[in-house]
């Protein structure tokens, strides 16, 4: 029992880090009709950024939560006003092609700058040690992940359903001729939308920098899971990618501590089952054709 | 679809199938190809002309997919990859002529394509590409783990290569090139053969306009399953000549970024066009010849500025713009000569 639980808190901290960024991929996709395969260099450099910070500047996690969603904000704005937009009209592949394009360049570049030896983080030492919680022990960063992490995915959905904007973002990805039709200027929302999604990537990338092994190839694996996790939820869903997201963290725990030669295989073996299932997905709607 | 964007385009822009309609012109391109293919190892050195005819047989494996059936297969390692490790284990433990490996390895894809194939097709567009990685990531893994098969990270090793009797050591890489080249010259010409025949142009009418080719009767998801496993087919023969080139075999031909390379040969050379593949292929490697040789250890810094730099803005690729240029320049010319020929359209 107390195992099950303590490897249940590990799956849902590393689905917190899946269920975060596949939000910001949700979120570009629904809005841009983009898959940013450039997801898992967004959530390696706001890593690297956290550990650079930590580094010169001493700038604890606190203001790393802080400051590199930030920062990434408006490194997503540039990376879409330079290419991404200019291939919104075409066929969805082209910016995946692009954005394939755009991480092998970001992962080269941090892998020439900072090597290929992992960046030490140390989180603030609140956030280290054990907690004990009705007689089982955790550890405290794992629940601290998992908790903040929640708090950020409800604060998106109520963003999403209870404000103007939200309404808009959403109108924007179920509707998107009737919400022109309506007056919307759906144009608009692109750019912040792309930066939102590339920020919280890097907020993901934050959170693991203490948890994982800071590298520039920590964004590879991900990005691939990432995809795994979004077919899984069904890629239109916001609350599907969330749902994924924890779903694959805990198969992932769980599947480490009982079956480690198979903990990575068992993700895409789910993913081939839902595919077979439900093709949309989890929580995907049905779709024409494409 | 959720879109906010305008209705895309498809991955290609919609051209005639046979290209120039100029048969003598097929001809010599035919035969320059075939004089340039034998000529090769005396001007570049033989195993890194082996490797170019290889990963131009590879591109054009994929290109059956993604340029004449719309599908971007983005995990074609797994099929390279897994026909290279077969064809090094037959090659090794066996003791076969190494052609015999290498339809093994090739028979293997094929035989792992057809799950993999009969899944992915059940999603397309960008789902399919995001399905197909995942698909081979799976692969990946296996190889990773399976260490006792695969020699895991450092690579099955000391792949011989028996050729009917005779021995061929690494300094006999000149008369191994001609000893392979027929089998990927049979796979270019069994690609040509595919999307030139009415399977293939089947395949075409599915990538245009999957519901009208439904609407006609075909089957549509059985076509694609049908391409996928021959191209998978196609990718085996091209990576299990790899393995036997190199007489050693590596996770990195399973891993994503080969799937990403051969896309980059592929677009670089221009989608939809068979002889795209072949001429993308042969600059990158040559490219990644040149940069390993001058001491330059950030190709991926190359390959990846080359990919937006094409993706943004140079969409036909290579040898797609050259068929752009000269189909037009051969319009112009016959509206000239129907309009000076004593007007016969009014």
């Amino acid at each position: 029992m107390n195992a099950l639980l303590q490897y249940a808190v590990q799956g849902l901290a590393a689905g917190s880090f899946y269920a975060l960024a596949a939000l910001g991929l949700a979120i570009i996709f629904g809005v841009l009709g983009v898959v940013n395969f450039a997801h898992g260099a967004f959530y390696m450099l706001g890593a690297v950024t956290a550990a650079v910070l930590l580094d010169t500047l001493n700038l604890t996690l606190w203001w790393s939560l802080l400051v590199v969603p930030v920062l990434m904000f408006a490194f997503g704005v540039v990376v879409e006003r330079l290419f991404v937009q200019w291939l919104l009209r075409l066929d969805p592949l082209y910016n995946f092609l692009l954005t394939f394009g755009l991480t092998l360049v970001l992962v080269e570049l941090v892998k020439q700058k900072y090597g290929v030896s992992g960046l030490p983080y140390t989180p603030p030492e609140a956030l280290q040690g054990r907690v004990e919680l009705a007689g089982v022990v955790l550890p405290r960063y794992q629940l601290f992940v998992f908790l903040f992490s929640v708090a950020i995915c409800v604060l998106v959905w109520l963003v999403m359903t209870r404000t103007r904007v939200g309404m808009i973002v959403r109108a924007s990805t179920e509707k998107p001729e009737l919400a022109r039709a309506l007056g919307i200027n759906v144009g608009r929302w692109v750019t912040p939308v792309f930066g939102f999604g590339v920020a919280i990537a890097g907020l993901a990338g934050v959170l693991s920098a203490p948890f994982r092994a800071i590298t520039a190839d920590m964004g590879n694996n991900f990005a691939i899971i990432l995809f795994a996790v979004v077919v899984i939820g069904g890629l239109g869903s916001i609350v599907g990618a969330v749902v994924a997201g924890f779903l694959v963290g805990l198969v992932e725990a769980f599947g480490q501590a009982y079956a480690p030669t198979f903990a990575q295989v068992l993700i895409f073996v789910l993913m081939a089952l839902v595919i077979l299932v439900r093709p949309a997905g989890l929580f995907g709607r049905k779709e024409a054709t494409a | 679809m959720s879109q906010s964007t305008a209705t895309p385009a498809p991955v290609t822009e919609a051209h005639p199938v046979v290209a120039a309609a100029n048969p003598r012109l097929r001809w010599v391109l035919l035969a320059g190809g075939l004089v340039a293919a034998l000529a090769l190892p005396w001007f570049v050195y033989p195993p890194v002309a082996m490797d170019i005819v290889a990963m131009a047989l590879f591109a054009i494996a994929l290109d059956i997919l993604l340029g004449y059936t719309g599908l971007l297969s983005f995990g074609h390692a797994a099929f390279w990859g897994s026909s290279a490790y077969v064809t090094g284990l037959i090659a090794t433990n066996y003791g076969v002529p190494f052609p015999v490996a290498i339809i093994g390895g090739a028979l293997f894809a094929m035989i792992l394509a057809l799950p993999a194939g009969y899944l992915s097709v059940r999603r397309s567009g960008i789902y399919f590409a995001m399905v197909t990685l995942a698909f081979a990531q799976m692969v990946y893994f296996v190889g990773y783990q399976w260490s006792g098969l695969t020699g895991g990270e450092n690579g099955l090793q000391g792949v011989p290569r028996h050729f009917f009797g005779v021995e061929l050591v690494e300094t006999d890489s000149f008369y191994f090139y001609y000893a392979a080249l027929p089998i990927l010259l049979l796979g270019m010409w069994a690609a040509w053969r595919i999307v030139h025949s009415p399977f293939g142009r089947v395949l075409v009418s599915i990538r245009d306009n999957t519901q009208r080719a439904r609407a006609l009767g075909y089957e549509v998801d059985k076509y694609k399953v049908v391409a996928f496993v021959l191209s998978a087919g196609l990718t085996g023969l091209a990576g299990g000549v790899f393995a036997i080139n190199h007489g050693f075999v590596a996770l990195t031909e399973l891993h994503w970024s080969t799937s990403g390379e051969v896309v980059l040969m592929t677009v670089l050379g221009g989608i939809g066009t068979l002889w795209g593949g072949v001429l993308g292929a042969t600059l990158a490697v040559l490219l990644a010849d040149y940069l390993a040789s001058s001491g330059f250890d950030g190709i991926d810094l190359v390959t990846g500025s080359v990919f937006v730099l094409v993706v943004l803005l140079f969409r036909r690729g290579l040898w797609g713009t050259v068929r752009h240029q000269w189909l037009a320049w051969q319009q112009r010319r016959s509206s000239r000569r129907t309009r000076s020929g004593g007007g016969t359209r009014r």
